[in-house]
């Protein structure tokens, strides 16, 4: 009987409604994310006013005072031109073709801009989702372009002179390390992290084993004994490259790591993925590559971009063996009496700054937009 | 309960029908003889002997714990085991990978937490095990995910992830690709007990309708209507030991032992 209902039962259902107007617009927005309680508004204050202290001084440093023209460090020096003197653009202009290639001789600098331009051409429509033929252009990317990469960098074949990479340097020597790197720690690392889970002793205890040693020691020794003890190992008949040993020794140092964010990614796969894949009749190798790696890997991709950004900004480390990179020429650079001025340091770390932080903020947020992509497909 | 023995007398009737099979050659589906399997000094399995019969339908209830699952996982050997042999459609599995894939491409497993790979479609998680297992054309083993979409009725849904769909659905999902690989014996490990009870429904129509197709079925599970209606053999297990097996009228009206009495006592309320 509905009328001996007690009081708190409904009746009827009702409809759905709009939500309150309050918590719409712009205005409603500030006050009730910025300002909702007192400390809440103080927090807000304190923190405008850092960025505030902080923003504008870069802002008056990089541009506002900076110097534009020039063609020496007269142009740069307070004395001359009768200010406050910020960021000393003219000694980056000078140095440029330093910092971008070392000593690559300038008449086969046109072989490293053709590297990079084929690797924007084939890596750009790589990271852009909707174009089609995504597995025609990996394996091009990662299986050709190096290879061709290799050949124009280096030379000595197809009647272009050979360039010792002793002479390579400044950012190319940046963007070859953490390329090569990247794509060589990332399938190793995989293998190295299936290895450490594998039910076979000896190939566990390889990985581990592998994993360990390179994780235990720091990337200069690595670097160092690269460089300077392998040699004394080796034959003496046995030249390798020194920019191939401690690509190698990079690679390897990167794969370590990179094991354990993939392993922390398979020990993420609930039990019942394999038991699923393995009751359809899906071998060791083919459970892996189409069940258990897709999945893994996509709730690892954060660890992923930090060990890539991680790496892309320790191969300033080669410095150590003698290997001018970006932040080698560098410091090469500021030796040059031409520029020295009190601003020079501050501008060039300035610009290594910005260069470094593109490609690390490029990889976090292309990494971040993959992310939400694949987790919108399969959310409800 | 009029339509209880719906299936059985269908069957009876059946010239042809799985009964018949039973005087064939080889007929036995699985065979487990003197299986014994423990978990460290846990004894899960004691001495287990059972046949199952081409196209008969075997309902396996007991307490949890009592090795009933561990008992079905060893038919695809999902399980090792230390004593004992089981042989699957004539295959007797070992160590022997080979071996192991050739039965497995013959049974299909239905799981309590339906185990739908999260990141593939309803139809690509129904082509993945044909298309790399079988080798089958990806074109021909599409149309046979649809048509087992179909049987499941969801066909309406291969586009979507299985995280778009309800319980109920997934584990319907979960039995399509299963039948993809067009198996000869299927298992379902407590396949509706991780549903909610609106959804019990639709996936044991599902598996009525397999039984009715004469699929050879094992089936963990304590849906009693369902062993009723589907079933032709009943067994309890309790300590790792079949205790009781019988037809289903037999078992459920007068069970012989006492745990039977008190097991079914306690399901039945």
């Amino acid at each position: 009987m509905p009328a001996s209902y007690p009081s708190y039962v409904r009746r009827s259902l009702t409809e759905p409604k709009p939500p309150p107007v309050a918590t719409q617009g712009g205005l409603t927005f500030i006050r009730a994310r910025l300002f909702d309680t007192p400390l809440n508004g103080a927090l807000t204050i304190l923190t405008g006013a850092m960025v505030a202290l902080l923003v504008w001084p870069a802002v008056k440093f990089l541009l506002i005072d900076a110097v534009w023209e020039g063609g020496s460090r007269i142009d740069c020096l307070p004395q001359t031109i009768g200010r406050e003197v910020g960021a000393c653009w003219p000694f980056i202009k000078a140095k440029l073709p330093q910092l971008m290639y070392g000593f690559y001789p300038e008449a086969e600098r046109w072989r490293v801009d053709l590297t990079y331009a084929l690797g924007a051409v084939l890596l750009i429509p790589l990271l852009i989702p909707r174009l089609p033929y995504k597995s025609a252009n990996a394996v091009l990317f990662f299986g050709l372009f190096p290879f061709v990469g290799f050949f124009l960098l280096v030379g000595g074949t197809f009647g272009l002179p050979q360039v010792e990479t002793r002479n390579w340097g400044g950012l190319l020597i940046t963007l070859v390390i953490s390329f090569t790197g990247i794509i060589c720690s990332l399938p190793l690392g995989i293998v190295l992290a299936l290895g450490r889970r594998s039910s076979l002793p000896i190939i566990r205890t390889l990985s581990i084993a592998f994993i360990e040693i390179w994780r235990g020691v720091p990337l200069i020794t690595v670097l160092f004994f690269a460089t300077y003890m392998l040699p004394f190992f080796l034959p003496g008949s046995w030249k390798i490259d020194s920019l191939l040993r401690v690509l190698v020794g990079v690679a390897l140092f990167a794969a370590a790591y990179m094991a354990e964010v993939v392993r922390g990614g398979l020990q993420a796969i609930p039990r019942g993925q394999f038991e699923a894949a393995m009751a359809l009749g899906l071998g060791y190798w083919r459970m892996t590559a189409l069940v258990i790696l897709p999945q893994a890997l996509r709730l690892v991709i954060p660890g992923i971009v930090n060990s890539f950004i991680s790496l892309f900004k320790d191969t300033s480390l080669v410095l150590i063996v003698s290997i001018f990179d970006l932040l080698g020429q560098l410091r090469a650079a500021f030796a040059d009496p031409t520029w020295a001025t009190p601003v020079t340091l501050f501008t060039g770390f300035a610009f290594a700054g910005m260069i470094y932080f593109l490609g690390s903020f490029g990889m976090s947020r292309y990494a971040l937009s993959m992310e939400r992509r694949l987790n919108r497909a399969e959310a409800r | 309960m009029g339509g209880d023995n719906q299936i059985g007398d269908r069957q009876a009737s059946a010239p042809g029908g799985p009964r018949d099979l039973g005087t064939r050659e080889n007929a036995a589906a699985i065979e487990i003889a003197g299986l014994d399997k423990w978990f460290g000094s846990f004894h899960v399995l004691r001495d287990i002997n059972l046949e199952v019969m081409r196209g008969e339908r075997i309902v396996i209830c007991g307490p949890s714990g009592s090795g009933k699952s561990t008992l079905l996982r060893c038919i695809n050997r999902l399980e090792d085991w230390q004593r004992g042999r089981v042989i699957v459609e004539g295959v007797e599995l070992s160590a022997d990978i080979k071996k192991i894939h050739d039965v497995r491409r013959e049974v299909g497993m239905v799981f309590q937490q339906f185990n739908l790979f999260p990141h593939l479609t309803v139809l690509d998680n129904c082509t993945l095990a044909p298309i790399w297992v079988r080798n089958m054309p990806k074109r021909e083993a599409q149309a046979i995910a649809r048509h087992h979409l179909e049987r499941v009725r969801i066909p309406e849904q291969a586009d979507k992830y299985p995280a778009q769909l309800s319980g109920g659905q997934q584990q319907r999902v979960a039995i399509a690709r299963a039948l993809c690989m067009q198996p000869k014996i299927m298992l379902f490990d407590e396949p509706t007990s991780a549903l909610d009870p609106e959804m019990v429904k639709e996936v044991l129509d599902t598996m009525v309708g397999l039984a009715l197709d004469g699929m050879t079925m094992l089936v963990v599970s304590h849906e009693m209507g369902f062993a009723r209606q589907a079933a032709n053999r009943m067994i309890l297990m309790d300590a790792g030991q079949i205790i009781e097996m019988n037809e289903p009228q037999a078992f459920f009206d007068h069970p012989r032992h006492e745990r039977t009495k008190l097991f079914l006592s306690q399901i039945l309320r």
